[in-house]
């Protein structure tokens, strides 16, 4: 039975993912702009620099939502990171690549290309691939009764790249350039803040287009039974549309973002102004999955046995000591990111870099 | 190959390399912290110097360690399915709680550290500082509360086919944690210390940066000393635990086959056929004693552990792993035979590992001396023996050896477990990952890993060589 508790946790989980996207987001962005605004030394010592003091913090939140998703919705957390075994490796070795690439980068000089490559690579990949696995999941995957991913590798890994999921993963990317590129106006000058921002309005109305496609691809979907045919199997959506609604509202949250994004980019107005509105989207897209799905956590594309929100739950005497713990930790970590952010504000500086 | 074996062998391999690290990391954190509260105090551009390179090589060690360390998070959801299935309600708060309250605290201000020089006070600096050391070994302390409760688990019931949470600090607080908590960041303090004394002792030999070296063989062995004193209780609170909660990894540790007192071996080799050890026998009953404080207190031997565990077997799969109508296990596995567990730990590994663990106590404790030896002759100002500091260079070896074996110990002791008693190891798997999927990413691991670790050491290699910034020392202000 779906508790409040069920229903509170299922909204955190996507609180967190929301503050990891918009967070590491910039951060993949930067790294996926990388070689593309970085033309020389300065520029690529300084787009380091950008995310340098910051990245680290920022993929905690990552950490965060593994581990709340598996405190609160186990089998949720179970069924997807073994569904989609390869891509999740992919995206972890992604993550560990960029990692130890950021922080040798420096260090190592004589390496700088093959770190170089590594870092756009790192960042690039995963800015997609977080796109797909929420397209996957909101169209559901094929499960048995225990939850598991019913298709044998390496179908189950092709599967995972349906029109609908791909087209998510692109949204994602396109946000991540577009949160990389605020980012960026945020924290240069000159030419690279010059070309940084001219980029922002063209990945905005990249990103309108790309949404527009896949919420036409997701109604058109909704209308084909997932089990008719390679057709089916293809397009068809399982959802349950309870919620849809609240999708939408949030979907349009999405796509008014984007356009002031693309309106403000334009005008030219204050960079963090144009940063904060990106983010926004983010919240908007998250939340768009989100009630897209809801009640189920993973819906099953054989239509028999859906891991449902209410069934996946922890119990609510381990929720409510969850809750108690995130009331205590949430605002001393908003307070650690503060004292961060506030030590390290302002553009950067021939000062602060180090190549 | 079997799916069971892929995918223990992953994480173990996986495991092993992130436990190369969180004990560098925290275990440096505080010399790092130590370092840098020295150069607050005294404002003498030789400490800034001293601080500024060790939070320089400090990154690169953190990096690797940040970075290993999502796969083991991400490993219980890709890896262990079932396991996070059955342990979800339990297992998951501590990794939530760690990312929340610990790791946060540790990365964000260890970007202060990293890049904050200059911009922030030497006061928010020195926070910073001990802040990243204290939020690592908080870190330490969920992630140990975790594998505390796959030992020993409390604080919790069986129902509806998983664990359920009844009591929260019966959870974390289960029998195990204070023991393992203490005994393993002890452990980790001397691995920091060690590597201290090491990259000090490099300094003095090749006359690089003495007041460096000097800075780092005071500071280690001081550091040391301390953790490898406290190293006594805290592996005596451990053993007893052991012995008293998990008498079954006890007999295996011992590779004592009949019940009765355990006896103590230095070294000695299994005999599984004969059911015998041959080796150095220190004293009949000497375990017992070590544990209980009396030599003839008798404990079950390997015989009635293999009993006990069958028995137990039984039991969980009778009903309790009832999931949506059907077994938990049927859907497990490919083949039959691992539908068959095996019934103890394997006898010979765990001996091993844990004989090894205590007599790399042994060099840990004798190149203490060497590094005291060293100590007062600088202190006197005259100079250390040329091979005493070459020996202290291999210093780190044994505590990160000791590490590694005594983590050995305490999870092949577990076998055929992966929750004590509750679930077995060969149940906890996911179905839907094969055997050829865990080979890609096992060759991947290994590839990438090997990259890295050859990358970390250069990159180390070159840093220590550099050592820190010269400074001009008057003579005599060095204390």
């Amino acid at each position: 039975m779906l508790t409040l508790w069920n229903v509170i946790w299922f909204i955190l989980i996507f609180v967190v993912i929301t503050g990891y996207f918009i967070l590491d987001g910039f951060d993949l962005g930067v790294g996926a702009l990388y070689p593309f605004l970085g033309k020389d030394e300065v520029k690529k010592a300084t787009l380091r620099r950008a995310i340098g003091p910051t990245w680290d913090g920022n993929e905690v939140w990552l950490l965060t939502g593994g581990g709340a998703l598996f405190a609160a919705f186990a089998p949720a957390y179970a069924t997807t990171f073994s569904g989609y075994y390869i891509a999740i490796m992919l995206v972890l070795f992604c993550l560990i690549v960029r990692a130890v690439s950021l922080e040798t980068r420096g260090h190592d000089p004589e390496r700088a290309k093959f770190w170089d490559a590594l870092f756009f690579l790192g960042s690039a990949l995963p800015a997609l691939l977080f796109g797909v696995a929420v397209g996957d999941t909101m169209m559901g995957i094929p499960m048995d009764a225990q939850g598991n991913m019913a298709l044998a590798f390496p179908i189950s890994f092709v599967f995972l790249l349906r029109p609908f999921a791909l087209l998510c993963g692109l949204v994602g990317l396109m946000q991540f350039l577009l949160l990389g590129a605020c980012w960026i106006a945020v924290k240069t000058e000159g030419e690279l803040h010059d070309k940084a921002a001219a980029l922002r309005p063209k990945f905005a109305l990249a990103e309108i287009v790309l949404f527009v496609l896949a919420s036409i691809l997701w109604f058109i979907g909704m209308g084909i039974d997932p089990q008719a045919g390679p057709m089916g199997a293809v397009f068809g959506i399982a959802a349950t549309p309870s919620l849809t609604i609240v999708s939408a509202i949030f979907a349009v949250v999405a796509l008014a973002g984007m356009a002031l994004t693309f309106l403000w980019a334009t005008k030219g107005e204050a960079d963090l102004k144009v940063f904060i509105v990106a983010a926004v989207i983010c919240l908007g897209l998250c939340f768009t999955a989100a009630f897209g799905m809801f009640p189920n956590w993973v819906p099953d594309s054989l239509m028999a046995n859906p891991v449902t929100v209410a069934e996946a739950a922890s119990e609510d005497f381990t929720l409510i000591w969850m809750f108690g713990i995130t009331i205590v930790g949430l605002p001393i970590l908003l307070f650690y990111h503060f004292l961060c952010y506030r030590a390290f504000a302002g553009k950067i500086t021939e000062a602060d870099l180090e190549y | 190959m079997d799916v069971e074996i892929l995918a223990r062998l992953q994480f173990a391999f996986t495991a092993a390399y992130h436990f190369l690290f969180v004990p560098t990391n925290v275990g440096l954190g505080l010399i790092v912290a130590l370092m840098q509260t020295r150069y607050y105090k005294t404002r003498k551009p030789e400490d800034l110097a001293v601080a500024k390179w060790w939070v320089k090589f400090f990154t690169i060690t953190f990096a690797m360690g940040v970075a290993t360390g999502i796969t083991m998070e991400f490993s219980f959801g890709t890896n262990w399915a079932n396991y996070a299935r059955f342990v979800g309600d339990i297992f998951g708060a501590p990794l939530a709680a760690e990312a929340l309250l610990a790791f946060f605290m540790e990365s964000t201000f260890l970007g202060v550290l990293l890049l904050g020089r200059g911009k922030v006070s030497e006061k928010f600096m020195t926070a910073a500082a001990w802040l990243v050391w204290a939020g690592s070994t908080f870190s330490c302390l969920w992630i140990l509360i975790a594998n505390s409760w796959m030992q020993t688990p409390g604080g919790y019931a069986i129902e509806g086919g998983k664990a359920v949470l009844t009591d929260f600090f019966g959870a974390a607080f289960n029998p195990s944690t204070l023991a393992r908590f203490t005994h393993t960041v002890d452990a980790i303090i001397i691995m920091g210390s060690f590597l201290a004394i090491a990259i000090g002792a490099y300094n003095l030999r090749n006359k690089k940066n003495e007041y460096f070296g000097k800075r780092q063989i005071q500071v280690g062995t001081i550091v040391a000393l301390v953790a490898v004193i406290l190293m006594l209780p805290f592996s005596h609170m451990q053993a007893t635990v052991v012995a008293d909660e998990q008498p079954e990894k006890l007999a295996a540790m011992e590779g004592q086959y009949e019940d009765g007192p355990a006896d103590l071996y230095l070294f000695g080799w299994v005999d599984e056929a004969n059911q015998t050890v041959n080796g150095i026998k220190l004293m009949d009953g000497g375990t017992s004693l070590l544990a209980w404080g009396d030599p003839t207190k008798e404990t079950i031997g390997l015989n009635t552990a293999s009993k006990n565990i069958e028995q137990r077997i039984a039991e969980v799969r009778s009903g309790e792993y009832l999931r949506n109508g059907e077994q938990f296990y049927q859907t497990v596995g490919s083949n039959e035979e691992s539908y068959a567990p095996a019934t103890t730990a394997p006898v010979q590994i765990t001996f091993q590992s844990y004989h090894l663990m205590v007599a790399l106590y042994g060099c840990i404790v004798l190149w203490l001396i060497f590094a005291f030896i060293v100590r007062g002759k600088i202190n006197k100002g005259q100079e250390a023996s040329s091979g005493l500091l070459k020996a202290l260079y291999f210093a780190p070896l044994f505590p990160i050896l000791a590490i590694e074996a005594g983590w050995f110990v305490a999870e092949f002791g577990r076998q055929p477990w992966i929750v004590w008693n509750e679930l077995l190891m060969v149940d906890a798997i996911s179905p839907a990952v094969d055997a050829p999927q865990l080979i890609i990413t096992m060759v991947l691991f290994l590839a990438v890993y090997a990259l890295l670790l050859f990358i970390l050491f250069k990159n180390a290699f070159r840093i220590i060589k550099e050592g820190p910034e010269q400074v001009e020392v008057i003579e005599g202000e060095v204390a």
